[in-house]
């Protein structure tokens, strides 16, 4: 198999120059993160007080965990290590309380990102004269401007099509011969099954590779992918927190996704105890990362679920291997790519005066796509008797959960008493979609 | 003004004979009824003889109801006079939500039409006919 690098030095270093990228970066980052308000209180109390504290990468576990919590409470400003005027870009996530969660960049900032993403495109055998269909959503996701300026970076030519409008993709597809696709694994399976209505052959295109990332899969899907399109599809990791896509990804051999480790140094702990778990044993994912100077964030807990996959990679890559998501330490849902908490639909539907107490979401798999529906009970004595009204309340309860989670779900309407009661441990979600 | 008894009703098997076996504990005395089909639910609308009892019986029972003033018109008997009334509405700019007509026979008999879910296969006809009741053929049905 033919093996290429985009930074053949660091991605093959040997232990110990790794190392000490790690810690060089690690000094640094300790350094930025002195410059905001949360970390200069944080770390103040473990007695960093300044980057000559660090003399080893040991010193990292001093340092108390991170969490998405954290991120909210010190909205908008308190992880920001720059001055406004040199932050390029801010990404943007909507938080489960309703308070969003933010992270600036700084224009190396982007660069470092935009050439980690440009490694894991070179790392999957990509490269100039492919052209590049992004059908990740642009905007304050991370997910379809990071593969942008990575794949732009490598020089492949690149379509920003961005998420959605299936047959517009097909057609692109094909009108410009696309040869890597970047999308959700059930939007690819799901445009499979557009392509015969559109009366289009797998061979009239030109598809070679796809990179799936944004929710968890099996082997099983992949396998599907790969079969029914006749291509290889590679396993892409990352969260908006650690940049976004680009933390991980699988090299040729598709055998876990390596993680580029002299930009976010990686520990598995177990989620109950905060103790580090030894490779390939699951735990939750952590990272520190060392290359972003705007938002310093240390050891943050993804609550993603994932072992490292212990031994060497054929691919000559020394850094180690991320294994497939295994689930989540939170109850969180991944919609059609979409994270979901449930919190926030509980949020949005306990507010509607129109509303009883009781609610239920429900997740099913209809084709290839994830389906969201959410039940909730009429408050009888809100009741005017008209269906219209009873229209325009479906109608709002839609309107202001898309507002909040960005899809929009199916609402179902109920006679008070026929859902779950909210007196001690309702079960509020039933996830239907068949588990692989 | 006449009351009307609006009920949120899911669409589902049973809901129906909830409401009329608390209507029936309650001796209420269904006299006309009809049913705004929404898809996964339908609005039930019911004219009986006592509204704010039938109504405190089922907001009791908690479920989603409202009483509502309805116009009760009083047509006579022959061809035209709905045109006449849906005339005059639609002169004054009047919009009709919801209307439903039934007629009285001094022979008192009452007529139900349900819309039954794959009428043929079900074998609700049978089913009907073995509890002891008619079925009115459709010309049965314009002689009433």
């Amino acid at each position: 198999m033919q093996i290429t690098y985009w930074n053949k030095e660091v991605e093959t270093a040997d232990d110990s120059s790794l190392k000490s990228l790690q810690l060089k970066r690690f000094k640094e980052t300790i350094g930025w993160a002195l410059q905001t308000p949360f970390y200069k209180r944080r770390l103040g109390k473990v007695g960093i007080n300044s980057a000559y504290d660090i003399k080893s990468l040991d010193d990292l576990k001093k340092i108390p965990f991170a969490t998405k919590d954290d991120l909210r409470q010190n909205f908008p400003k308190g992880l920001l290590s720059l001055d406004m005027k040199d932050i390029v870009r801010i990404h943007s996530s909507s938080g489960t309380t309703g308070i969003p969660t933010v992270i600036y960049f700084s224009r190396e900032d982007i660069d470092n990102w935009s050439d980690l993403v440009a490694r894991c495109v070179v790392t999957t055998g990509a490269g100039p004269g492919d052209v590049f269909q992004n059908m990740m959503t642009y905007g304050l996701f991370t997910g379809g401007l990071g593969l942008h300026y990575g794949a732009e970076r490598v020089g492949m030519t690149v379509i920003p099509i961005g998420g959605g409008n299936t047959k517009r993709q097909i057609k692109t597809m094909k009108d410009f011969q696309t040869t890597v696709v970047h999308a959700t694994p059930s939007y690819l399976l799901h445009i499979h099954s557009v392509l015969a209505e559109e009366k289009i052959k797998i061979d009239e295109l030109s598809l070679r590779k796809a990179y799936i990332g944004a929710e968890p899969h099996s082997e099983n899907i992949r396998l599907k992918i790969e079969q029914l399109y006749g291509i290889d599809a590679y396993n892409s990791y990352g969260l908006s927190e650690m940049n976004g896509p680009g933390v991980a990804f699988e090299c040729v051999y598709k055998c876990g996704m390596h993680i580029w480790e002299d930009a976010y140094i990686t520990e598995i702990i177990d989620p109950a105890t905060g103790q580090a778990l030894p490779d390939g044993e699951i735990g939750e994912v952590v990272f520190t990362n060392v290359i972003r100077r705007a938002t310093p964030l240390l050891r943050y807990r993804t609550r993603d679920l994932a072992c490292i996959i212990p031994g060497k990679c054929q691919c000559g890559r020394t850094h180690r291997r991320l294994s497939r998501i295994t689930g989540r330490t939170d109850d969180m849902l991944i919609i059609n790519g979409v994270n979901v908490f449930p919190s926030q639909i509980e949020e949005v539907v306990m507010k509607i005066p129109e509303v009883g107490t009781n609610y239920l979401i429900e997740v099913d798999k209809v084709g290839a796509l994830d389906k969201l529906i959410v039940k909730v009970e009429i408050y009888s004595k809100m009741f005017r008797g008209d269906a219209s009204q009873l229209d325009a309340l479906k109608g709002k309860i839609k309107d202001e959960l898309r507002a909040s989670i960005t899809i929009s779900p199916s609402v179902e309407l109920h006679e008070p008493g026929f859902l779950p009661v909210s007196e001690g441990k309702a079960k509020r979600v039933i996830d239907n979609r068949p588990k692989e | 003004m006449a009351k009307q008894l609006n009920i949120f009703v899911e669409n589902r098997p049973g809901r129906l004979e909830a409401i009329s076996k608390n209507l029936h504990a309650s001796q209420i005395n269904v006299r006309a009824f009809t049913i705004q089909d929404r898809g996964d639910y339908g609005l039930m609308k019911l004219i009986v003889d006592n509204p704010n009892k039938a109504y405190l019986a089922l907001a009791d029972l908690g479920c989603a109801c409202a009483l509502k003033d309805v116009l009760a018109i009083r047509i006579p008997d022959k061809p035209g006079n709905l045109h006449k009334l849906t005339m005059a509405l639609a002169q004054a700019k009047i919009n009709i939500l919801d209307a439903y007509g039934f007629v009285i026979q001094s022979n008192n008999v009452g007529v139900c039409c349900m819309e039954i879910e794959n009428l043929e296969q079900s074998g609700a006809a049978e089913i009907v006919k073995d509890a002891g009741f008619e079925i009115l053929e459709d010309e049965q049905l314009y002689e009433i």
